[in-house]
């Protein structure tokens, strides 16, 4: 596991420049978001998910929403250096003819299952995926990365509702808990705590971890993985601009792109 | 002639469908008496899901159902659906072309007694403006049967309207072939053309009835899908009547009037009379007395063309 770990973490270091990079080019995007939610997502994607890059629409494989749409750039980092598509698409990020559009396409982008980016909507999403590989007796598992200021969106508690009472267990959620959105910090936009006790109320599987140490995210998804009855919720403490220290923390940072010398900085911090 | 609700039909329809299709998986948001869903799920319960008093989840979770290939009918009310569940719809659904059926009841102002925040008159507005949506409208319960197994069949997102009330059986189930974007001429007629969809249609064809006796010659169009719009067999009606008018339960702004005069406006510019809702709310009442009292009638259809002729 120890080896499996530094494994984990170079990629996630890559995946962190690839964003600085891409959003960079761009001149557009949200590094703040994007950054805090990589090594989740590093997770999933090089160790835990069911997928083969040579069949992306498999039938059988695990699925993955990422509900908080704008942390698009990790997600294109991340497939690209899964395998789903060449690397050197990501400097077309937001551009005209891309398949990187601002928010992922799933009709655009091989290994995107769904097409996200407006709030609060990849919950009822993901338990219908969740719902169909129950109805069609398959068994994979169907994973989700919402943010904490997206619990402010009333649809969630509607999804959130659905899941526990059709007891999709073969749904594990991720909050990205960054405490930070556009206009601010999340408490002090429109308080979502106590969100342990909230999702509990709903009726899921809480677990709460570091969302960077990476033995935290294993041990929550095997655990997530032995729950027979209910859906599971992962409430993880994330650092907005995680990686970079000047945008750690910075909520100017959750939709500004780099200037250059800001971009050369983070690059030399996010070196191997 | 026989009378029988466009909802019921539907939930017919479903119970076929669904015996013959495993695929089918039916979606409703507590009001599954209403939109008769719970036809099929007496029969498939294992394939049917009550999302309780959700619609914004309702259509998020067809969206998911349908991402894994399955064919999906999400119903609640017309205002729900179309209203409440837009942007699900669009971003869910729509914008990645899943294959949901959005099969709402109680359009219109038909609902009736709930009153105007129940009466959807702005559902195909809204509809027809979302890029890629399939937009159906029923004038009966066969045109309902057949629509069904039409959208199941297609692959994309499909909006079904369908109301409350009983309405009369126009066409013949043996004979009847419903295609999504072609139109049926129900009369042949050289002096003006009625465009009609939903419970107009049966409207248009008494007003045809009697306009013949007095000598005029009235077309009819049962326009059962309003996108994509027959475009060939308005143009022709237009080139070969007088006038159109349209007829729909349905406000005047962005409903099938509009999409005609859209149509015809840039083609072939033609004189064009609407009868819908004028901008207005509905209210309580008997759903007869408010086709009346909102001249959603044959009478008025007279009138109208009377008065262009």
């Amino acid at each position: 596991m120890e080896k499996n770990i530094k494994k984990l973490e170079k990629i996630a270091r890559k995946v962190r420049r690839d964003i600085i990079e891409m959003i960079f080019e761009a001149n557009s995007g949200h590094p703040g978001g994007s950054l805090s939610c990589v090594d989740i997502l590093t997770t999933l994607y090089f160790s835990e998910l069911n997928i083969n890059p040579e069949k992306p629409k498999d039938e059988n494989r695990d699925r993955f929403v990422l509900s908080k749409g704008h942390a698009a750039p990790a997600l294109y980092s991340i497939l690209a250096n899964r395998g789903y598509f060449d690397e050197k698409l990501l400097k077309t990020l937001r551009q005209y003819g891309s398949i990187l559009q601002g928010h992922p396409d799933m009709k655009k982008v091989p290994g995107i299952d769904m097409s996200t980016g407006s709030l609060g909507q990849g919950l009822s999403v993901a338990n219908g995926m969740a719902l169909a590989g129950k109805v069609s007796n398959k068994d994979y598992r169907v994973y989700i990365i919402m943010g904490d200021g997206e619990q402010q969106e009333g649809q969630i508690w509607e999804a959130a509702m659905t899941s526990a009472h059709y007891k999709l267990n073969n749904l594990c959620a991720f909050i990205d808990l960054n405490n930070l959105q556009i206009d601010g910090e999340v408490d002090k936009v429109m308080g979502i705590e106590p969100i342990v006790d909230k999702w509990k109320a709903f009726g899921w599987n809480v677990l709460q971890i570091d969302g960077h140490n990476f033995q935290q995210i294993f041990d929550a998804l095997e655990k997530a993985k032995k729950e027979k009855e209910k859906p599971t919720v992962i409430v993880a403490k994330t650092v907005k601009g995680k990686g970079v220290s000047f945008m750690e923390n910075v909520c100017g940072f959750h939709g500004t792109a780099p200037t250059l010398e800001e971009k050369n900085r983070a690059i030399a911090e996010l070196l191997d | 002639m026989s009378k029988k609700a466009t909802r019921q039909a539907y939930g017919e329809a479903l119970v076929e469908l669904g015996t013959i299709n495993k695929d089918v998986i039916v979606l409703d948001a507590d009001l599954t008496k209403s939109t008769k869903t719970n036809l099929f799920k007496e029969r498939f319960p294992e394939r049917h899901f009550n999302l309780g008093i959700a619609e914004a989840d309702l259509m998020g979770t067809a969206a998911g159902l349908a991402s894994c290939g399955k064919i999906v009918f999400a119903s609640t009310f017309a205002m729900f659906a179309a209203g409440r569940g837009f942007e699900q719809i669009r971003n869910s659904i729509a914008y990645p072309k899943l294959n949901v059926k959005i099969a709402p009841t109680h359009a219109g102002i038909t609902v009736g007694e709930d009153g105007g925040s129940h009466q959807s008159v702005e559902d195909i507005a809204l509809m027809r403006s979302i890029p890629g949506m399939v937009v159906l409208s029923p004038a009966d319960a066969v045109e309902t049967k057949k629509m069904i197994f039409e959208a199941a069949k297609y692959d994309g997102p499909v909006y079904i309207r369908m109301g409350r009330l009983d309405v009369e059986t126009i066409f013949d189930e043996a004979t009847y072939n419903f295609e999504i974007g072609k139109a049926n001429i129900l009369k042949k007629g050289n002096d003006v053309t009625i465009v009609a969809t939903g419970l107009m249609t049966i409207e248009a064809l008494k007003a045809a009835d009697i306009l013949e006796k007095e000598g005029v010659s009235v077309r009819v169009i049962n326009m059962g899908t309003i996108k994509p719009l027959d475009e060939k067999t308005i143009l022709k009606a237009a080139k070969e009547t007088k006038f159109i008018v349209t007829a729909e339960e349905h406000s005047i702004i962005g409903g099938l009037g509009s999409a005609v005069s859209e149509y015809l406006s840039e083609i072939h510019p033609t004189k064009i009379k609407k009868l819908g809702i004028y901008d207005k709310f509905g209210q309580s009442g008997k759903a007869t007395e408010l086709l009346k009292y909102y001249n959603l009638t044959s009478e008025k259809l007279v009138e109208i063309i009377k008065e262009n002729l």
